[in-house]
């Protein structure tokens, strides 16, 4: 076994016994499984929308349904809304994690002994990342296996169904999910190694979910079309700025300063 | 390698934060094998210097060696040939003894962790409450663990930050006479204590610190140096007209009288007590019986501090 992976075992058998943290890892994967599924619930047949016609729907989604009738593009138009919303648990759940590894060793005081180990602080942060990032990306993964398998059973047109797994929500899923997973952890490093309390550390982290809170409402409003260039876009855009990032979550994560300012 | 080879050597150390300097200019040489007292009051800078030692520091100016390589530069290999035990035992509450040992394991690169597991965990009788979390364990076998961490990797240097502080008697008297076990297998210890007691009975040479070196020697050469030899003479009756007569005696540098007793500093007491003794008897002392004064290293201590504080009065 690596340092990494030590340090992701560890990380594993300490925040996992943090009821707190458990609750945050299961509950947000579990609600924004949850709610489009009881959205799907109640408007999964296609002759629900029979009062709508394609002229309800944004132009540039009109592509996307090919052959498909008004009514299963509109319900397909609603599945695709909560693509958003699966790609919020990647960002969220690790920062609740990394929030509370960083700033928890501090506050223990465990991070002196760890520091005065031969490993380095890039082993440190990869290995804290890592520990937060696949339970992360797991959860998401596993969330919308259960959306699309659920989705099966409620709406009876399979080519509705079967679009969940076009290249478009794949690549989301798949590609665009971990990539803000990293985002978030980057972001939660940052701010953990500047204040003493996980909640706090939390909370600003948060602030950074916003933009895209923004794709989602965005996106619901008709602002944003979400299609394969837009998710290849994002997913370009968040190697950059994941590299960016993790480049100065590891120049920020000052081993000297965080030892000699905790008390 | 023999034992008087240095195995730490700082010149001019020094380490600031902000516009407060926390150790200034401290030079010193630690010997291979040697059990090395840091004592100095709170804010003297000994935590500093040794976090400055392990290379967890950067040093400000200065210099200093461990185990043949510069701090600040060859950090990884210093940290690779030390072992820390800091002031508070930092230890991961949820995972049991055993779990984090295999933790600190890996980050030390330990090859056969499970036999050094075993091994102090046996020698500090943990062995049989190894699979229960941390969390549930009395503070002095927090402390025993987070030694056994510190040794795990058989380090060439061992810093002890306050080992004793805040355990109940028993658990002090446990981890002393481990450090006491450690210290008969020839390892370099470098203990940071408030408690002298501890660092006379452990050990062999120390430095008194505050914020700079004050004092740098074995506990018995710094009684001697401070307060010379003293002979004590318990009287029947002591009364000034004896101390009077020791006076003038060859090597006799200063008489009291204290109670019953007649305190005389001397070079050299093998020689010259008994012309004291004769002197004593023949101006008619009842001598009951004679000693030599042995000064506890708290003395020296409070000597060193009381001196450093006169200074900055001044």
């Amino acid at each position: 076994m690596n340092r990494v992976q030590a340090i992701i075992i560890k990380e594993w058998r300490e925040v996992f016994k943090n009821k707190f943290v458990i609750f945050t890892v299961s509950f947000l994967p579990l609600m924004i499984t949850a709610i489009p599924l009881v959205m799907l619930y109640f408007t999964g047949r296609s002759e629900d929308f029979s009062g709508l016609s394609s002229a309800d729907l944004p132009p540039q989604f009109l592509s996307f349904c090919s052959d498909l009738s008004s009514g299963d593009c509109m319900l397909y138009y609603l599945i695709t809304q909560f693509i958003m919303l699966f790609m919020m648990v990647p960002m969220i759940v690790p920062m609740t994690i990394s929030s509370y590894s960083i700033v928890g060793e501090k506050t223990t005081r465990t991070l002196e002994p760890l520091l005065a180990t031969p490993v380095s602080t890039l082993e440190i942060l990869i290995g804290k990342g890592l520990a937060a990032v696949i339970p992360a990306v797991a959860a998401t993964w596993i969330g919308y296996l259960i959306y699309a398998g659920a989705a099966r059973l409620m709406v009876p047109n399979p080519e509705v169904v079967s679009k969940l797994f076009d290249p478009l929500w794949l690549l989301a899923i798949f590609l665009v999910g971990p990539l803000l997973s990293l985002l978030g952890v980057s972001i939660s490093v940052m701010i953990s190694s500047r204040v003493n309390d996980p909640r706090v550390a939390e909370q600003i982290s948060g602030v950074f979910v916003l933009p895209v809170i923004g794709l989602f409402i965005g996106q619901m409003s008709g602002l944003i079309l979400i299609n394969e260039r837009f998710i290849l876009l994002l997913a370009v855009g968040l190697v950059l700025l994941d590299s960016v990032l993790f480049y100065f979550a590891v120049q920020i994560f000052q081993r000297e300063t965080i030892l000699s300012r905790w008390k | 390698m023999s034992e008087s080879q240095p195995i730490i050597e700082t010149k001019n150390l020094t380490r600031s934060f902000g516009n407060i300097t926390a150790v200034r200019d401290l030079t010193l040489t630690i010997n291979r094998g040697e059990v090395f007292g840091l004592l100095g009051p709170n804010g003297a800078g000994k935590t500093t210097t040794v976090r400055m030692l392990a290379a967890l520091l950067t040093p400000s100016g200065g210099e200093a060696w461990v185990a043949g390589y510069q701090v600040g530069k060859n950090d990884q290999e210093i940290r690779r040939r030390i072992g820390l035990l800091p002031e508070a035992p930092g230890l991961y509450d949820s995972l049991s003894a055993e779990q984090n040992l295999a933790f600190f394991g890996e980050m030390y690169g330990v090859k056969d962790i499970s036999s050094r597991i075993q091994h102090y965990l046996e020698l500090l009788g943990l062995w049989n409450r190894r699979f229960e979390p941390v969390g549930t364990f009395s503070k002095g076998m927090r402390q025993k663990l987070a030694i056994a961490r510190a040794l795990l990797h058989e380090p060439e240097v061992l810093f002890l930050d306050e080992p004793t502080s805040g355990l109940d008697p028993q658990a002090t008297r446990l981890v002393r006479e481990f450090i006491s076990e450690l210290r008969s297998e020839g390892r370099t210890i470098i203990l940071c204590t408030h408690n002298l007691e501890e660092a006379d009975r452990l050990c062999d040479r120390v430095a008194v610190v505050s914020g700079h070196l004050l004092a740098l020697d074995a506990p018995s050469q710094l009684r001697r140096k401070l307060f010379g030899r003293q002979v004590v003479f318990h009287l029947v009756d002591a009364s000034p007209r004896l101390a009077e007569s020791l006076n003038g005696l060859e090597g006799v540098h200063n008489v009291e009288v204290v109670e019953n007793k007649i305190v005389v500093s001397l070079e050299d007491p093998e020689k010259q007590n008994p012309a004291l003794v004769r002197s004593l008897v023949e101006n008619g002392a009842e001598i009951q019986f004679v000693g030599e004064l042995r000064r506890r290293l708290e003395d020296v201590y409070l000597e060193l501090m009381g001196s450093r504080e006169g200074k900055n009065n001044e």
